[in-house]
């Protein structure tokens, strides 16, 4: 069983988030890029276990970007990935989805594992849409998956327990936080990294962009905190009515 | 790794020899490997050493060594090993990278420095092929832990006079230790100590490698210290320790120099770890700054903790500069020796040794930076620094010890000078030329003329050549009238000492600058500019001030005038707002709430 883990590349966490061209444009300078947290620490990981586990032959990360998000390809080369593909093109998660998913039936693999969402974007459409592609059975917010042959057992938390599921292959399956636990990459597995094969594939027509982002608003920065003294209830109470106008 | 290679001039040599910007590495050029060693750093004390800091520094048994391991397993400790030994053989700048990072971890940075350092390279560098295949690859992963036996109850600095004794066995086959060495940082847990003794009645050490489990080898409890209380430092018995024959490293008598060679890489590698830990420092500081509120506003409003907080950023800025330069100096050094046809080990110490005056400059303002810095971070923290719940108490206390060990602060200012001159006395560096046409000079006619101010930094590039020239006007004069008593006068000899260690900090500053203007444009280089036209400025001061408290102690009379007047007229300076530059950088931290630079 070959695994293809989709990675996206996400601001840091600690990033300052601006935007340009009237709010149409996300800001990119000085801002530090890492791989999406959800890909690389439960859905990578996890890939990478089973493989060390003997349950599969080979991890590929699949990236659909331009060369400049290279750096972050070879991060996860560097964590342990075998193989690495690039697609060349930019767009939505209907296209990114599309460009995984072609690229996953023609090179044959089995079992496609991301992150259940992006920290930037967060619309946990991209995993969904790639099983529509594919017409393939989807798993999504997973937080335990083994194999057993061709059998793929998951756990999915649910509101007040967890539930247990089992399904054949192909399967694609988003990651949720308990997948898999972060790795540091090794110094060794950076400087192998050099050497990984990377590929650079020229994105498929087949699959179109069909939203455009008419403006981004940044959030309201959080207001300054009041302290109150915990033995002054009454002017909590007073606040919470007349300026949070909450109660 | 670095690609470039610079083209380099000898260890020393700053003192009468100008230096192109193109020519010095700067970390503002790391490349996205480099980088992604450094995360994997700053991930493992994120990981597995922040969240334990009580818990390290309650001496928790066996914590210490797991998280040795744990580096170990990352790579962290086989940087500069040879690939054979199954190390990553990375060049030297890239090895300090990872060193300035390690730097931050407080205890386990004592531990794991003392590991890779003074732990692993005496059999790195002078181990036979049989030492070095049965101890270096066990280093290198982590699964042993060196340690380093130099220092005695009464040889600190005097390290050759140290009493333990090493006699062969009636059979020849052991050599007998007794004696007592003390400060063993790791003893507590290490699995291989390199000690040094005298062999009979040698004049000098040699060094031997004794394993734990060695038996007349006794550990004594853990000492109580003010800092780093997490690190391992015991006394160590040598009662009849059976040391097989084959573990004497190197040759007999031959110890010293592993001793002092050891040192020097541990001195520069010592001043990229207090870089580390002053923009940990600093990072706490920005933030503590900006979050505190008094008189309603954040204290980083108010200008004396913003003077604080560009000074912390400035001298660490300006002392990380010298020490990539340096760094990548010893690397291109290396190399060139390693083309010439010296094998590794030789080469590496060959290289390290040209630029010993280098590391030692290192030592000294690496750790002397990191204390302005702590210092200056529990004060923005004012009352939470004194409390142990912050984490400047811990910081303060963690930082002290980096002006004693390696070599006193003070040893290594005398260390210095006395390099310096004795090079000059061999004839490897041309001081005497130099010195007299300064001499000279000064009952010339004052060249007048104005700077045609055409590029960026042409004012402070005359203005350290005027520093240099300051540095050989009070050491020329100092070697002429003192002779074979200057070395006894420390005090003067300090003097000489700061001065050479202010121009070459500050040559280094504006040289980075200036490739960060060349390379990436003014814009970009933003404060950077203030950086290091303030550290010029700080820097002409305390040379004129070290300069003229020597020239006063043994210089008199007309003769004293006038070399006050030359002194004064190499470092004088023209006006600078220092306060609105201070403000600037001190700006740009508030805003970005980091340090960044």
């Amino acid at each position: 069983m070959k695994i293809l883990v989709p990675i996206s590349q996400v601001p840091d966490t600690t990033a300052k988030i601006s935007f340009i061209n009237n709010d149409t444009t996300f800001n990119n300078a000085g801002v530090t890029f890492i791989i999406n947290p959800y890909d690389e620490w439960y859905a990578l990981v996890r890939a990478l276990e089973l493989k060390e586990a003997g349950k599969a032959e080979k991890v590929t990360v699949i990236h659909v970007g331009p060369t400049e998000n290279e750096p972050t390809i070879r991060k996860a080369l560097a964590i342990g990935a075998d193989d690495a593909v690039r697609i060349d093109g930019d767009g939505d998660s209907s296209f990114v989805a599309g460009q995984i998913a072609d690229y996953a039936q023609k090179n044959d693999y089995s079992l496609i594992l991301l992150g259940k969402e992006t920290i930037s974007y967060n619309s946990a459409a991209t995993a969904g849409l790639v099983a529509g592609f594919l017409d393939w059975n989807f798993v999504p917010y997973a937080t335990k998956l083994d194999v057993n042959g061709n059998t793929i057992s998951l756990e999915q938390e649910m509101d007040g327990g967890v539930n247990q599921l089992s399904s054949p292959l192909p399967l694609v399956v988003s990651a949720a936080k308990g997948m898999a636990l972060q790795r540091i990459p090794n110094m060794r597995g950076i400087m192998a990294a050099r050497t990984k094969p990377l590929q650079v594939v020229t994105p498929s027509t087949d699959f179109p962009v069909y939203t455009k982002v008419e403006s981004y608003t940044p959030a309201k920065g959080r207001t300054a905190c009041v302290m109150i003294s915990e033995d002054n209830i009454d002017e909590l109470v007073d606040l919470l009515h007349t300026k949070a106008k909450v109660i | 790794m670095a690609a470039t290679k610079t083209k380099s001039i000898k260890g020393g040599e700053f003192l009468i020899k100008e230096t192109a910007a193109a020519d010095i590495f700067i970390p503002e050029q790391w490349n996205d490997e480099q980088l992604m060693l450094k995360k994997t750093c700053e991930d493992f004390l994120n990981q597995e050493v922040y969240p334990y800091l009580d818990r390290i520094d309650s001496l928790e048994e066996g914590l210490m060594s797991s998280i040795v391991e744990k580096a170990g397993g990352l790579g962290i400790l086989a940087m500069n090993v040879p690939e054979e030994y199954g190390g990553l053989d990375l060049d030297f700048v890239t090895g300090m990278l990872t060193s300035e990072v390690m730097g931050a971890g407080h205890s386990a940075a004592v531990a794991i420095m003392a590991h890779t350092g003074i732990g692993t390279l005496p059999i790195l560098y002078y181990g036979n092929e049989e030492q070095k295949k049965k101890y270096i690859p066990k280093l290198a992963s982590g699964e042993w832990k060196g340690s380093y036996c130099l220092t005695e109850p009464n040889a600190g600095s005097d390290a050759n006079s140290g009493k333990t004794k090493a006699t062969l066995s009636a059979d020849g086959k052991h050599y007998i230790l007794n004696g007592q060495k003390m400060w063993i940082t790791n003893a507590g847990f290490a699995d291989v100590y390199t000690v040094f003794a005298k062999i009979d009645d040698d004049k000098k050490l040699s060094a031997f490698i004794v394993e734990r489990g060695y038996e007349g080898l006794v550990l004594n409890t853990e000492e109580k210290k003010m800092g780093i209380k997490g690190s391992s430092t015991r006394q160590i018995f040598f009662n009849d320790c059976k040391v097989p024959v084959e573990n004497l490293l190197s040759e007999r008598e031959n110890g010293f120099k592993i001793a002092l060679n050891i040192l020097n890489i541990g001195r520069i590698k010592l001043g990229g770890a207090a870089i580390g830990a002053a923009k940990a420092i600093i990072q706490h500081s920005i933030k503590y700054a900006n979050e505190r509120e008094q008189f309603g506003r954040a204290i980083s409003k108010y200008g004396a903790i913003r003077y604080k907080l560009a000074e912390q950023a400035i001298k660490t800025y300006a002392s990380e500069s010298a020490l990539y330069r340096a760094s990548q100096n010893i690397d291109d050094a290396v190399n060139s020796l390693v083309e010439g046809g010296l094998e590794f080990a030789e080469a590496k110490l060959k290289g390290i040794e040209q630029f010993a005056v280098e590391c030692a400059i290192l030592k000294v303002h690496g750790s002397e930076t990191l204390d302005y810095v702590a210092d200056e971070g529990v004060q923005i923290y004012g009352g939470m620094g004194y409390s142990a719940e912050a984490p400047m108490e811990r910081s303060y206390r963690d930082a002290r010890i980096n002006r004693i060990f390696e070599g006193t602060n003070e040893i290594n200012r005398l260390l210095i000078v006395d390099l310096i001159l004795k090079r000059a006395m061999k004839g490897e560096l041309d001081l005497m030329g130099p010195a007299q046409a300064v001499a000279q000079e000064l009952t010339s006619v004052p060249d007048f003329g104005g700077l045609g101010n055409n590029n960026l930094f042409d004012y402070e590039k005359e203005q350290i050549k005027k520093l240099k020239k300051a540095i050989l006007l009070v050491a020329g004069a100092a070697v002429q009238k003192l002779m074979q008593t200057l070395t006894k006068e420390e005090e003067i000899v300090m003097n000489i000492a700061d001065m050479a260690i202010e121009v070459y900090v500050a040559e280094s500053t504006l040289l980075r600058v200036e490739k960060v203007v060349d390379t990436f444009g003014e814009q970009a280089a933003g404060e950077k500019i203030d950086i290091a036209r303030v550290y010029l400025s700080e820097a002409t001061d305390n040379i004129w001030k070290s300069g003229k408290d020597a020239l006063n102690s043994f210089v008199d009379g007309d003769e004293l005038r006038m070399m006050l007047m030359g002194l004064k007229r190499y470092t004088k300076q023209e006006p600078l707002n220092i306060k609105e530059a201070r403000q600037r950088i001190a700006l740009k931290l508030i805003n970005e709430n980091k340090y960044d630079f």
